[in-house]
């Protein structure tokens, strides 16, 4: 049963599709580093540590592109009440980013990292070496063109089409996104300078346009599952953005702290960070506002569950975890530990994962051709999904906390001298990462039951 | 004598303002300006403790940064913006009594009244600035410095939805009896730009005076 509204709405399957495929992937190399932490090598030298690391890394960024893609792909059309411009573009640029997101993982897989540099011609244009940034240049030049394509799509789209707040809000949160990217290609020699413009794109993109994106993701969604009036949940959109902007933006000060800046830095990061939780709170006193408020009942039980999900996680992980460790006072002692990790874990998964995982709840079925929503059985497999990724995530966040606040115990707060060094710090860690690790398995199993979902039909009444 | 007073109760109740208790309830304004005025408030407020707390700790370096600052440009930029605000109520005023035009005029004399004050915020940087002092001089300036500039970019917000509330007051946008709160877009302009009073009525005593 075809219930999309605009045929061409259908290139986003193929970018949901394969977001869940490096999903999956990210989520067995975390597995493998979990392990890693506490066992030490056990594939051989096959994949060393740092190796998995940024595959874990990377992957979870490449996916997060394809989702927001996806569902860029999805709404945009729906919203600008026009069919997407070219979708023969969006699939030629879905299969240009897979082979160039997949070369690069295998890149990263099988070739030294110093080698492939040195092939990619990093000599040339060094961009490479930096956490999270370190595709070879050509993949980051690729990146730019494909981004640019899809811009470009949307753009003409929403040109020719409604221009709604939720469109325009989802484009600039896209159009930041590539942007701030550009940052990547700059790479001062000099350590502290580098790591400025290496939060411009990292920075700029968790806590200030990718805030726009679920913003705008989010209210589609409630549109649509609550059929609550468009011009309310748009003025909160408005609202929630402009509040994640400002206290985002001037909120890249919490990174500036140690970083030979001048010392009013820790008066704006400090103050301007304990306001960043605020958007999120608003998320979910929105969510939940509107889902009382609805005016239908919309068979997809699940969509719903994932969207006011996602404003929950998020406000933990990204408000409240994120508030944690951002006051200076406090960031002295945190700094780099497990506390950011976890802050790390639980942020993205609640406010970006889950915000991919929420279009795609609503948008599958659809995309798919199964209707409105999907049959009981698989909803409620679903849900099992939800549940498990989502309490395996809260179970992480919250044993790698305990093993950061041990951390600074042991190896940041006593006087030089008395305290251990950092791998005998890890050593006593020991424990944490052991439960860490069994709670990445239930997310694991949750992970499973969500793509078993896909495939669940229901029962033949005989 | 008894029938006297009751008459003058009856009169005083007679001439009371008639208050429908609906519109007691009733918030003034869009509820999301007062999300987003509660959450400014809070930025401000967290600003206000820290500066407190590092005035307890600093005494003497606060006490001699008050000195410093000219505290008859702060009074006066006190009274413009309260005179501002004052113009702001008496155009919604207007707008309720259905004259437009004098709403605007009022809101007009409001932004005069905010020029006021940028020029004059402007004028104590500058002095400051020539006499050396900039936001990395010392923890009291680097807060007045942080506090006062975002309250400064406060009121060109302020100022800037005014002059939009002004352009729609004119064109008419607001008089749609259709609307179940006609003036709700004016009410949250005019909560805002007293929300950005309010702040600096605070702010003058604790970072000028006391």
């Amino acid at each position: 049963m075809n219930t999309l509204k605009y045929q061409s709405q259908a290139v986003a399957k193929p970018y949901f599709i394969f977001a869940m495929i490096l999903f999956v992937g990210q989520i067995l190399f975390g597995l493998l580093m979990g392990l890693q932490y506490v066992v030490g090598d056990i594939v051989g030298g096959l994949i060393p540590f740092n190796v998995a690391r940024m595959v874990h890394t990377n992957l979870l960024i490449v996916w997060l592109l394809f989702g927001f893609m996806g569902a860029a792909y999805y709404l945009v059309p729906e919203e600008a009440e026009t069919e997407l411009h070219s979708p023969k573009l969006a699939i030629a640029l879905f299969w240009i980013f897979a082979a160039a997101g997949v070369l690069t993982i295998l890149g990263y897989l099988f070739v030294p990292y110093a080698t492939l540099a040195h092939i990619t011609g990093n000599d040339l244009w060094p961009t490479m070496g930096r956490e999270f940034l370190e595709q070879p240049t050509i993949t980051k030049i690729g990146i730019v063109v494909v981004a640019l394509g899809f811009l470009y799509n949307l753009g003409m789209t929403i040109l020719k089409g409604r221009k709604t707040a939720i469109n325009m809000v989802l484009m600039t949160g896209l159009i930041g996104l590539a942007v701030f990217f550009l940052f990547a290609f700059y790479n001062p020699t000099n350590l502290a300078l580098d790591k400025y413009f290496w939060w411009f794109v990292v920075h700029l993109w968790v806590e200030g346009v990718w805030e726009l994106i679920m913003g705008a993701i989010l209210a589609f969604v409630l549109i649509k599952v609550t059929g609550v009036d468009r011009e309310v949940i748009e003025k909160w959109l408005y609202v929630i953005i402009a509040m994640a902007l400002i206290s985002g933006i001037l909120g890249t000060g919490h990174h500036f702290y140690w970083l030979m800046t001048p010392a009013y830095w820790q008066w704006v990061g400090s103050i301007f960070s304990a306001i960043e939780p605020l958007p999120f709170f608003a998320m979910v006193l929105y969510a939940f506002n509107m889902v009382n408020r609805r005016r239908r009942e919309h068979p997809n039980k699940a969509a719903t569950l994932w969207a006011l999900g996602t404003s929950v996680m998020a406000f933990l992980g990204a408000g409240v975890w994120g508030f944690l460790h951002t006051l200076a006072p406090v960031n002295y002692f945190t700094h780099g530990t497990q506390i950011t990790a976890a802050h790390g874990h639980m942020a993205f998964y609640g406010a970006y994962a889950m915000i991919v995982m929420t279009i795609m709840s609503y948008a599958m079925p659809k995309l798919r051709g199964v209707g409105e929503a999907n049959c009981n059985r698989a909803q409620v497999t679903e849900m099992w999904g939800f549940w498990l990724m989502t309490v395996g995530m809260v179970f992480i966040t919250l044993f790698l906390t305990g093993a950061g606040v041990l951390q600074v115990w042991l190896q940041r707060l006593p006087e030089s001298g008395e305290a251990l060094s950092f791998m005998a710090t890890q050593d006593k860690l020991a424990i944490f990462y052991w439960l860490r690790e069994i709670a990445g398995v239930v997310f694991l199993l949750g992970l499973i039951a969500y793509i078993a979902s896909f495939f669940v039909k229901e029962k033949q009444v005989a | 004598m008894a029938n006297n007073s009751l008459s003058s109760t009856d009169a005083l109740i007679a001439n009371a303002p008639v208050c429908r208790p609906h519109e007691l309830k009733r918030l003034p304004g869009d509820l999301a300006m007062w999300f987003f005025i509660l959450a400014e408030l809070t930025v401000f407020a967290i600003f206000f403790i820290g500066f407190a707390i590092a005035e307890n700790l600093n005494l003497v370096m606060f006490a001699e940064g008050k000195t410093q600052l000219h505290k008859v440009a702060g009074l006066i930029n006190t009274i413009a913006l309260i005179t501002s605000s004052y113009f702001v109520a008496i155009s919604l005023h207007a707008m309720r009594a259905g004259n437009n035009q004098q709403a605007v005029i009022r809101l007009g004399l409001a932004l005069m009244f905010a020029s006021v004050y940028i020029v004059l915020k402007l004028w104590e940087y500058q002095a400051l600035f020539a006499q050396g002092i900039d936001i990395e001089t010392n923890t009291f300036f680097t807060l007045y410095f942080l506090i006062t500039a975002f309250h400064f970019m406060h009121i060109l917000l302020g100022m800037v939805i005014l002059a939009y509330m002004a352009k729609n007051a004119y064109q008419g946008k607001y008089n749609d009896p259709r609307s179940e709160n006609e003036f709700s877009g004016f009410e949250s302009g005019a909560c805002y730009w007293h929300m950005v009073d309010l702040l600096w009525i605070i702010l003058f005593p604790l970072i000028y005076v006391i």
